[in-house]
């Protein structure tokens, strides 16, 4: 990383901003320009971070003004804190190579072609996708099922209910490696380990969303029901199954974002060659305290674009369902 | 098994509503309900409630038939009882001559809670369909039986709103549409417009009086209005509290196509006025 990189930094954007009083009705009559305020506010507040938590590293400075001690620490090697254009460079050049210097800063940053290198972020935030995905399905599947027989199963309530919640005391941190090596030794080795620790840590949310959302109904309805002599069957799709979709969604959305750290938990043991929970073991092998935080940055936007979407299923679920709950 | 309850319960679309009071008459002596000896204690943590203590009942068909009386005396236990919602603990308890489970198994009534319970998730027409579906009834049936029922209660042109979309009074209508769509010929109300304003209530009640002549089912109607009895009913059971039991049994003989003015002659409250000393009585009896 070298020490050209430019600074898109606070005084830039609120420049911008600038454009006159329709520019800010615009921005401030929805959610955009409070939202771009925050993120200002945790930018500036980053970078001013950068030299105090920098300052006790060898390769600083001890002599010089504010400024160079600050351009300083926003460009060093090995940081403790790395400045944000640091990382967003780190995203850059993992995902296309380094910038070409026979062009302008900008177009050159932007032109950007992807490359599919082992060191391309993006392809390991595709390893760490597709095991959160089938791990989120199965602990989903999982969830839903334990729920539907502990609403219709008295003694199950009181007999699995005690193992669901102790399932989950255990730190999954200790459970990881045992996984991992007891499915390695038969064999079974990439994708279906790290989901089956995903699916571990995000069956417990459906579950318990599910157990209530299946007991919401008013006993008022289930009597309406009793009154039809409607059978366990048809009690369950035409009510039980409809009342329980909100807490449904609302519990796929702690699920999926938890699938994820169970995916990226579940590549640290096995020294992994793919994925963000490899590029943070490796980046922490190697002090590449960057490397770390552009996975990390990686690892939310995944989070980020994950709970999105389950919240778009939401959204085209309950328009479908009458539009009001 | 489905098949024989639906040819049982769900006749085809009766006539209208002349030939259904035709039919009601015929077999006017035929008693739907029979309760004797009836009671029900729950057990719980505190001890014993008596819910319902020696409760003998007779309703035969084409009646409406109120049941009234304070909170807590067991007017809604002893509907829920006829609907096998509970079970009487002592006693005697037959429906169309089956006990209430056998009766509730072939779809026998139909029942109007004293919430609306529309769920949320289906329009007004498939709310009404509701009952139906489970029957598996085919769909243009379906659709067709939700239309006229709709229409009986006057909510044409509200098939594809959801419930929300609808005032309080329009919800319970629509839960009466519901509940007659398998034209079942006993109908059990709890309290239906207990939670309507006073305006609203009235007028309900002119409409449930038009649409019980015009349909000729058997009416079992539990409510705490006196009013109310009075106007809707051919017989007021007055009950009271701990333990529940009769107290008084009224008929009430104004012709079937009363209106709402009965309500300042009086007769009427001549009626009312001995529902009010019944009622008091048994108050009276539990200090």
């Amino acid at each position: 990383m070298t020490t050209e990189a430019a600074l898109p930094s606070g005084p830039a954007r609120s420049g911008a901003r600038g454009g006159g009083r329709t520019v800010s009705a615009v921005l401030f009559g929805g959610r955009t320009g409070p939202v771009l305020v925050i993120v200002a506010a945790i930018l500036a507040l980053w970078y001013a971070a950068c030299l105090p938590m920098n300052a006790g590293l060898p390769s600083m400075p001890t002599e010089g003004d504010l400024a160079t001690r600050y351009q300083a620490a926003w460009a060093l090697e090995r940081p403790v804190l790395p400045s944000p254009h640091q990382i967003l460079m780190e995203l850059r050049v993992s995902t296309c190579g380094r910038l070409p210097s026979d062009q302008p800063f900008w177009s050159a940053f932007f032109s950007c072609e992807i490359r599919w290198t082992p060191r391309n972020l993006l392809f390991h935030a595709w390893t760490t996708l597709s095991s959160t995905l089938v791990g989120f399905l199965m602990g989903g599947l999982l969830g839903i099922v334990l729920a539907v027989l502990i609403v219709h199963m008295k003694t199950l309530e009181k007999s699995l209910m005690p193992w669901i919640i102790a399932s989950q005391t255990v730190p999954i941190l200790a459970v990881a490696p045992i996984v991992i090596v007891v499915l390695g030794s038969l064999g079974i080795t990439g994708l279906l380990p790290k989901s089956i620790i995903s699916a571990y840590l995000c069956f417990f949310p459906v579950t318990i969303g599910m157990v209530k959302g299946l007991t919401s109904p008013h006993p008022i309805d289930l009597d309406l029901m009793r009154t039809y002599d409607a059978s366990v069957w048809a009690t369950f799709w035409k009510l039980r199954w409809p009342a329980a979709l909100p807490f449904l969604f609302a519990s796929l959305k702690v699920a999926i974002a938890i699938s994820l750290v169970g995916a990226i938990v579940g590549e640290l043991p096995t020294g992994a060659q793919a994925g963000l929970g490899a590029r943070l073991l490796t980046g922490s092998y190697y002090g590449q305290t960057v490397q770390i935080w552009a996975a990390l940055i990686a690892a939310a936007a995944l989070a980020a674009l994950a709970v999105a979407a389950v919240g778009l299923a939401e959204r085209i679920t309950v328009a479908a369902l009458g539009g009001r709950r | 098994m489905v098949e024989a309850a639906r040819a049982k319960t769900v006749p085809a679309p009766a006539g209208d509503g002349a030939t259904g009071i035709a039919a009601d008459r015929a077999k006017a002596a035929a008693p739907v309900v029979t309760a004797r000896g009836l009671s029900l204690t729950f057990q719980t943590n505190d001890g014993p409630v008596y819910a319902l203590k020696d409760v003998d009942l007779d309703i035969a068909a084409g009646e409406f038939v109120s049941l009234i009386g304070p909170s807590g005396c067991g007017k809604t236990t002893l509907l829920r009882v006829i609907a096998d919602l509970e079970q009487a603990t002592a006693g005697t308890i037959r429906v169309n001559g089956l006990d209430p489970d056998a009766a509730r198994r072939q779809r026998q009534y139909g029942y109007v809670f004293q919430a609306p319970g529309l769920f949320p998730w289906r329009t007004v027409e498939k709310n009404v369909m509701l009952p139906l579906e489970i029957f598996g009834l085919p769909a243009a049936e379906r659709r067709a039986r939700a239309a006229k029922n709709l229409e009986l209660v006057n909510l044409k042109g509200f098939e594809k709103k959801y419930p929300w979309q609808l005032s309080g009074g329009m919800q319970q209508r629509a839960s009466i549409a519901r509940a007659l769509s398998f034209d079942p010929a006993l109908l059990l109300m709890d309290e239906p417009f207990g939670a309507l304003d006073e305006i609203v209530r009235d007028k309900l009640n002119g409409q449930l009086l038009a649409l019980w002549a015009a349909t000729g089912k058997t009416v079992v109607f539990v409510t705490h209005s006196i009013p109310e009895a009075v106007f809707l009913s051919t017989k007021i059971v007055v009950m009271s509290p701990r333990p529940g039991r009769i107290i008084d049994v009224i008929d009430c003989d104004f012709p079937r196509d009363r209106t709402l003015d009965i309500r300042e002659t009086p007769e009427f409250l001549a009626v009312a006025h001995r529902v009010r000393e019944g009622l008091r009585a048994g108050h009276s009896y539990d200090d």
